[in-house]
Formats: C-alpha cells, sequence, structure tokens
C-alpha cells in the first residue's frame, strides 16, 4: 500500500488534564473516542486511514498518571509512564528487573522516551493484513487473509486461533505475567482491577479486540506485587532487526529457588498467539523439579504442546520450544547460539 | 511584497513559499472537513487552534490544526524545513527533534501536545554568531555523512543523548543513535563524527 505523506484527516482533540476529565469524555463518546497515550500505534491507524475516529482524546496533558511509585516493596506504575522512565527507574532495575530488560528491547530509543507502559501492553496487532484494511474477521470482515493459501504468515500465531491468527505484539506483557502484575481499569462506574494475563482476550472470545478494557474505560495503574521482587529472571526477545522490530518470540520467566530446586515460577511467551500466553502447564511441571538440562527440555516440548503452524511459521514452534527451554535453564548452553 | 525585495528573494524561499501554498491547498479539504461533535468549544480539554510554540528559544505563534504532527508544523508552517519527514511511521528517526531535551520523532508528535514545551531543531543548535555546534563541527570534519537527508536526525539524536551521556563508549553511542537509519549505509562514518563530536563537546 502506497504510503501517504499528508496531513491526517480532522478530528475533534481532546486534552484532558486529569482523569476525572478523560473518563467524563469516554463516557460522552464511547467507542467513537480514540485514546491516545504515546501515540505509536494510533498515529499508523490514523494516517493510513484505516482507523477514523472523530475523537481523539490525546493524554499527553495529564501528568498524574505519569511514574512509579515503590509501594511496600511492590510498584504502582502509572499507564503514563514512558518506557525510558520505567528502564531507568531505580527500583524496577534492582528488584524488577525482568520488566526493565523487556521495556529496553522495545522498538527504538525515541520510541521508548514516548511510549507509554499503558500503550505497550493495549497496543493492536500488527497484522498487515488488518493494519492495510482488509476487512478481515478482526476488521469485522468474514475472511482471514492471513491464513489463506497464498498468504505471507511467517509472523502469525501457532496457538490459541480461532478464525484470526493475528498475534500479541508486545513485549512488557510478558513480563508484565511473569510478575504476576494487576492492570487497574477505571471509568465512571467505579474501578475494576484483572490479572495482567486476563487483560488480553484472544480471537475466541473477542475477535475484535486485544484487550478487555470496555470504550468507558481508562487503564490506569499497573501494580507488581512484591512476590517475585529479586527472584531469578529470564527475558529473550527474537526478532529480525535488533531495532524498531517486534518480536518473532518473546519469553519471559520470574522463579524462585531453592538450592537448585525451582520453588515458584511464572512463565509467559508473546508473539504466538493474539495474547501473550502464561504457560501454566509448564510452570505446574517443573515446580519442585530440580532447574537442569533434563526439566528445561521437558518443559520446552509441553510448552508447545498442540501448536499448529501456518505455512510459512513452523519455525516458530522450535523457537518457542528453545526459548521456553533458555527460560527454564536460564540462558543459551554452551555453543548453542547466543 | 516590494519590487525590491521580490529580486532578492532566493530560490530557497521561492520553493518553500511553494510549499507553504501547497500545503495548504492539499490540506483545505481537511481544514473545511464538517465534524459533527465540535459544537461544544469550551468542553473540558477541548483544544484552541492557535498556540504559541516554543522553537529554538524563540516564541512562535502559529494556527495549528489538531491533527497535525509537529514535523508539519516546524516545516510547512514555521519554515524550519531542516528536520526531515523521511517514512512519517516512526520508522527512520529523520524527523528527530528535541523536545525538552529528549530525543522523539516529530513525525509522530502531536503538534498541540507540545504545548509549553522546549522544542530544539537543527536550525536552533549554532551559535547566534553561526558557530556550529560542536557535533555539526565534527559532522564538517570528519565528513561523516553521504547524501545527509538523514543528518539533521542523527545530529538531534546525538545531541540529546550526549546531555545525559557526556563521555560514552562508541557502542554506547552506536545504541543512542540505533533509532536513525540511513539508506547510504554509512553508519560508520557517522559514528566517527559523532564521537568525534561528542569529543568536541567535552573540550568545550
Amino acid at each position: 500500500m502506497a504510503v501517504i505523506r499528508d496531513v491526517m484527516p480532522a478530528f475533534e482533540l481532546f486534552q484532558p488534564a486529569t482523569v476525572d476529565e478523560t473518563l467524563g469524555l469516554l463516557e460522552r463518546y464511547g467507542a467513537d473516542a480514540w485514546i491516545m497515550a504515546g501515540g505509536l500505534d494510533s498515529f499508523d491507524w490514523l494516517k493510513d486511514r484505516i482507523k477514523r475516529p472523530a475523537v481523539v482524546v490525546d493524554l499527553s496533558q495529564m501528568m498524574d498518571l505519569r511514574g512509579v511509585r515503590d509501594v511496600g516493596g511492590g510498584l504502582e506504575i502509572g499507564a503514563l509512564t514512558t518506557l525510558t522512565d520505567l528502564v531507568r527507574h531505580p527500583a524496577v532495575q534492582q528488584r524488577f528487573g525482568l520488566l526493565a530488560q523487556a521495556a529496553e528491547l522495545v522498538a527504538s530509543p525515541q520510541i521508548r522516551h514516548q511510549g507509554t507502559i499503558g500503550g505497550n501492553v493495549s497496543q493492536d496487532t500488527r497484522c498487515w493484513y488488518y493494519r492495510s484494511g482488509w476487512s478481515c474477521y478482526r476488521a469485522g470482515g468474514n475472511i482471514c487473509y492471513a491464513d489463506s493459501p497464498t498468504a505471507v504468515n511467517r509472523e502469525h500465531a501457532i496457538l490459541g486461533a480461532s478464525r484470526c491468527v493475528a498475534v500479541s505484539p508486545s513485549d512488557t506483557a510478558p513480563a508484565l505475567i511473569a510478575l504476576g502484575a494487576e492492570f487497574v481499569l477505571r471509568s465512571r462506574g467505579g474501578e475494576r482491577v484483572v490479572a495482567a494475563e486476563d487483560y488480553f482476550v484472544g480471537p475466541d472470545i473477542n475477535i475484535t479486540q486485544m484487550t478487555v478494557r470496555r470504550p468507558d474505560e481508562l487503564l490506569t495503574t499497573i501494580r507488581v506485587p512484591d512476590r517475585f521482587a529479586g527472584a531469578q529472571f529470564y527475558f529473550e526477545k527474537i526478532r529480525d532487526r535488533q531495532v524498531w522490530d517486534f518480536p518473532l518470540v518473546n519469553v519471559a520467566s520470574a522463579m524462585t529457588l531453592s538450592g537448585e530446586t525451582i520453588q515458584e515460577i511464572r512463565l509467559a511467551v508473546g508473539a504466538v498467539a493474539a495474547r501473550p500466553l502464561r504457560l501454566t502447564a509448564v510452570e505446574l511441571a517443573v515446580a519442585g523439579k530440580t532447574r537442569n538440562e533434563q526439566t528445561a527440555a521437558m518443559a520446552g516440548e509441553l510448552a508447545v504442546d498442540g501448536a499448529v503452524p501456518l505455512r510459512h511459521n513452523s519455525y516458530k514452534i522450535l523457537l518457542m520450544q528453545n526459548l521456553v527451554k533458555r527460560a527454564i535453564r536460564g540462558g543459551p548452553m554452551q555453543g548453542e547460539g547466543g | 511584497m516590494t519590487e525590491d525585495r521580490l529580486k532578492n528573494a532566493s530560490r530557497r524561499q521561492f520553493i518553500k513559499g511553494v510549499i507553504a501554498a501547497g500545503a495548504v491547498v492539499s490540506s483545505s479539504a481537511y481544514l473545511f472537513r464538517s465534524i459533527p461533535l465540535s459544537g461544544q468549544p469550551t468542553a473540558a480539554g477541548s483544544v484552541e487552534r492557535l498556540m504559541t510554540l516554543n522553537v529554538n528559544g524563540q516564541q512562535r505563534r502559529v494556527d495549528v490544526m489538531r491533527q497535525e504532527t509537529l514535523a508539519m508544523t516546524l516545516r510547512y508552517k514555521l519554515g524550519l524545513t531542516g528536520t526531515k519527514i523521511g517514512c512519517d511511521r516512526s520508522e527512520c528517526g529523520a524527523c528527530t527533534v528535541l523536545i525538552d531535551d529528549v530525543p522523539r520523532y516529530s513525525c509522530s508528535v502531536l503538534t498541540h501536545s507540545v504545548r509549553g514545551r522546549r522544542i530544539v531543531t537543527i536550525e536552533g543548535l549554532a551559535a547566534g554568531d553561526g558557530t556550529l555546534h560542536p557535533v555539526q563541527q565534527a559532522v564538517v570534519d570528519e565528513q561523516g555523512f553521504q547524501c545527509a537527508f538523514c543528518m539533521p536526525g542523527f545530529v538531534m539524536a546525538t545531541v540529546g543523548y550526549l546531555k545525559s551521556n557526556p563521555s560514552p563508549t562508541r557502542e554506547e553511542l552506536a545504541h543512542a543513535v540505533s533509532g536513525n537509519l540511513c539508506r547510504c549505509q554509512d553508519y560508520n562514518k557517522i559514528l566517527t563524527a559523532m564521537m568525534r563530536g561528542a569529543e568536541l563537546m567535552r573540550r568545550a
């Protein structure tokens, strides 16, 4: 598709200064309102004229959802905290290095200076058929262009596909799931808190949404409990280029050890399904086991159980298997590529 | 415009004039597209089009469409064409400017979102007497670029980074400018020039 270099089509712009003002706007305009945080996901949609919202609610002037607070050993992260601020925050670096690692690997420096944690977890999928404006299932049509005989689907799903085969592009989402984070959603009607893994939704439940956020809700805060503070972390992101690119597969794990025995572990994988997947079966299987090559191999095999490749993405199965192995083992084997 | 000034008008100014006129014509469809929801200008968080931007130390009054990006405003409203638009999609870095000393892609910033913030473009680096900024001087000394379309972006990304780390290693600096692409693939010489810029800044 030709890239349009022009001003975007007009929209009404609101720049609320407080959460209450924002919630009022969301209540008034509902699904007509487009929430813009850092804007890195939004601008593609708007510039390409694929989405034409009448109202944009730009959160750039809202200062009260920025920054990280240390709360009893855990963290309260304002949803508008930039990825750079997250990476540089001492508490994030020292106790929740998993999140710092994940955020540091997002896109490019300029994007991290602007992109927010709330936006990173709430962003839409990058399936190019969908993003190019094809009227696929996700866009309200009745076909998946990425799962047709001639489709180019190297980056698409191997798990959890249901008509749509798009994947979750977020790097911070698996890290937050592994840390057991909670997301706070506010609306005029009140507040609800959802576990990180329950914030995301697959096409079997809702094919047009990536998250459970309702149009009248705003993701305000991400709470990271102290449960895995200072635990053993592993994060790895595989992508084609070392800058800008979204993950082909990423993995995040947090575990506590007693000697060499795995006590407690949480493990999540991104970019293999429409939602970042918490691998509960693997967690249960490795808990109480000795952390060694055998356990890691078993975890890798179990992780990809039931994976179904598309025409061009069977490599993702082996990639995911190996990344889960590394996440359990804590890194590549001697002589294995880094 | 008097006849005298017409004679002296440079080619560059003429081109800028044509660009500005073209921008107005091509955007008029958007300007006049009616929006049914704009009936309540006093609603909380609503936006006035006329605004003041702090660009390169000057307060510039400018009429900005709500959907306008900072790159568009800088180039086509304020005539600061040193900021380049390459991809217009946050994927190349040519439009990098400093906003409160932080390098950002101006193609992906709504102008209305940086009201009251300090914006510095490549035009704002040199001193009033024309003395180049050390990083610019280093580009001249090292002949760091080939076509140089990406240069303003690289220079702004470097200047921004050096504010937080004045003595980077070559690897650190490479990471700092990793959000900028050079289609001439001249990265090695660019890095040499940027490293030299850092050195000149430390000496200054």
